[in-house]
């Protein structure tokens, strides 16, 4: 079996009375999309935003690469190799598309204290965001505004913000929202040739994406994991059927 | 890196960005910036002080609302705070001189060198916040200083101090109003280079990325306090420079430089010419002096049709008069 790089230990955190994160221990490996299932109101958003520091943890741990990194500042996971991409499509709207990735790329280069050269004119830059975009099959659309995209191609820039930065980690989250069937189709596509040599956790509601795309799902039901295990483990669960998926 | 290098398909993604712009929009910019330039110098020419002063004032303020643009229109920091730069950098001035120091070589280093150290701590905590609470702490730490002015009575209190002769620059001298007119001019176009630099490095990518969405700005992984915080003692820096000018023009410092209305003024200078525009606040200021001018000369009641016209400026103008600039062509 590959390597771990993300390893979840413990992990617990209440709001009130209200247990949102239940002792959630979960783990996501080199070259494997990691999926995570759950109805609405399980904690999915809960569990993702303490991976990334956005909320810390009541209790637990989050290792990455064997480091804890469960306090590590939001604006320094970049630089050891995590991103992810918003469940809202959180793009710059006044920038122009290849602007964005170039945004995403500048941001793993180093510090920008840099007032003098355009940047715009800076080949490594540009040609890196670009790239980015290809792998996306957005490079089309390089000089549009992002604001001028429709809502499945904002989600493809978002995953190529993400890949800017060639993230060995990377959390999508809900990728497929709002998309219609042509352009979930196109997403899980997209999704298939990520994961080779990367470690990818997904959170997603549309369950044909998540049972073709991922290698190992997680079923999250009020804070707590009840199952983990294959695609045909998960579907042959009795207890995540029952939880979950309802009758089925 | 030779040209021949680069891909195809990046070729129209590699353009350096145009200073004036483009298409007809530039002409009129240049045309603007041009007229700034000789209508002084005719109205010296002719003997006509009062309008060489009018046009350095015109001028000075341009350069502080071009400092305030870096961070209002490009950053989107809503700072009404500004007017303590200028009155740190007059200050910085009036009270060398005061003591018998008079080199503009000690002044102007260190008018930009206070107001850059005020904007340091200040920012430090303003920037701590956001949106309306940002508005308010600026202006609040303006008005401590202005008030700070205001009692040291061993420099004029609220009487004001008269600077003797201006800032002593050894090579030329600035009491000559034309080549002080000079002097300005160069200082402003130095200054909207300067920002044109800024706002289109890696810095103010990162600046405007934090104008435009600042949460996902983090989340790729930048400090944004830090980019914000160095863009705010740019800025500060900058407007000292305006203050140690306008200390000059004036020939009299008093902490009226830095009442919060002019902070204000400038705020609606940068949003009247259009915010995060090159040459926006330029045209502003000099909007803004030309009206209020022309509508003094016609009644003492002239703030009541002013602030009227302001209003409907900002209301019906996109993008401020840049905007109409670049708009009035296109169509």
């Amino acid at each position: 079996m590959s390597e771990v790089l993300l390893q979840v230990e413990g992990l617990k955190k209440s709001f009130g009375g209200v247990v949102a994160t239940d002792d959630v221990a979960l783990d996501v490996r080199l070259d494997e999309i990691h999926a995570i299932i759950g109805p609405n109101g399980a904690g999915k958003t809960t569990l993702i935003t303490q991976l990334f520091g956005e909320q810390l943890p009541d209790a637990g741990h989050v290792f990455f690469k064997g480091n804890d990194i469960t306090r590590l500042a939001l604006h320094k996971r970049a630089s050891i190799g995590l991103a992810r991409s918003f469940q809202i499509t959180s793009v710059f709207m006044d920038f122009s598309v290849l602007d964005n990735v170039a945004l995403a790329v500048q941001a793993h280069e180093g510090h920008s204290f840099k007032f003098w050269k355009a940047a715009t004119t800076e080949f490594l830059l540009r040609e890196n965001a670009m790239k980015a975009l290809a792998q996306v099959g957005l490079d089309g659309r390089a000089s549009n505004m992002a604001s001028e995209l429709s809502h499945g191609e904002r989600r493809q820039l978002e995953i190529a913000m993400a890949l800017a930065t060639n993230p060995v980690f990377l959390l999508l989250d809900e990728p497929m929202a709002g998309m219609g069937a042509e352009e979930s189709a196109l997403m899980v596509k997209l999704l298939k040739g990520l994961k080779k040599d990367r470690a990818i956790l997904l959170v997603e509601h549309d369950m044909n994406a998540v049972f073709e795309l991922a290698d190992r799902i997680s079923v999250l039901v009020y804070g707590k994991l009840i199952a983990t295990g294959t695609p045909d483990e998960i579907r042959n669960n009795s207890e995540v059927r029952e939880a979950y998926l309802g009758e089925a | 890196m030779s040209v021949q290098e680069v891909p195809k398909n990046l070729k129209p993604h590699l353009q350096a960005p145009s200073l004036f712009g483009f298409g007809q929009g530039k002409l009129v910019t240049i045309l603007i910036m041009a007229l700034l330039f000789m209508l002084p110098m005719i109205a010296w020419w002719m003997g006509n002080k009062f309008y060489l002063d009018f046009s350095v004032r015109i001028i000075c303020l341009a350069i502080a609302a071009v400092s305030l643009n870096l961070i209002l229109g490009f950053g989107g920091l809503v700072s009404f705070g500004h007017a303590a730069f200028i009155g740190i950098g007059a200050y910085a001035v009036g009270i060398p001189a005061y003591h018998g120091y008079e080199s503009a070589w000690l002044h102007f280093p260190l008018a930009v060198g206070l107001a850059g150290l005020f904007a340091l701590v200040t920012g430090a905590i303003s920037l701590r916040t956001k949106g309306v609470y940002f508005i308010m702490i600026t202006m609040a730490f303006a008005q401590m200083a202005y008030y700070f002015f205001l009692s040291l009575e061993e420099y004029g209190g609220d009487d004001g101090m008269t600077l003797w002769s201006r800032s002593d620059f050894g090579l030329i001298n600035i009491s000559d109003g034309l080549t002080f007119f000079l002097l300005c001019y160069s200082v402003l176009a130095i200054c909207i280079y300067l920002t044109f630099r800024i706002v289109n490095s890696r810095f103010g990518m990162v600046l405007r990325g934090c104008n435009s969405n600042e949460p996902r700005m983090k989340a790729l992984g930048y400090n944004t306090y830090l980019y914000r915080l160095t863009a705010y003692v740019i800025s500060g820096a900058m407007c000292g420079l305006a203050g140690a000018l306008i200390a000059n023009l004036q020939d009299f410092i008093t902490a009226d430089t830095m009442t919060w209305t002019r902070s204000g003024e400038l705020m609606f200078m940068v949003i009247l010419g259009g915010a995060g525009s090159i040459f926006g606040p330029v045209f502003g200021a000099v909007a803004f002096l030309l009206i209020e001018e022309v509508l003094s000369a016609f009644t003492i009641y002239w703030a009541l049709p002013f602030g009227i016209l302001l209003i409907l400026s900002v209301l019906f103008i996109k993008g401020g008069v840049n905007g109409l600039i670049l708009r009035g062509w296109k169509s």
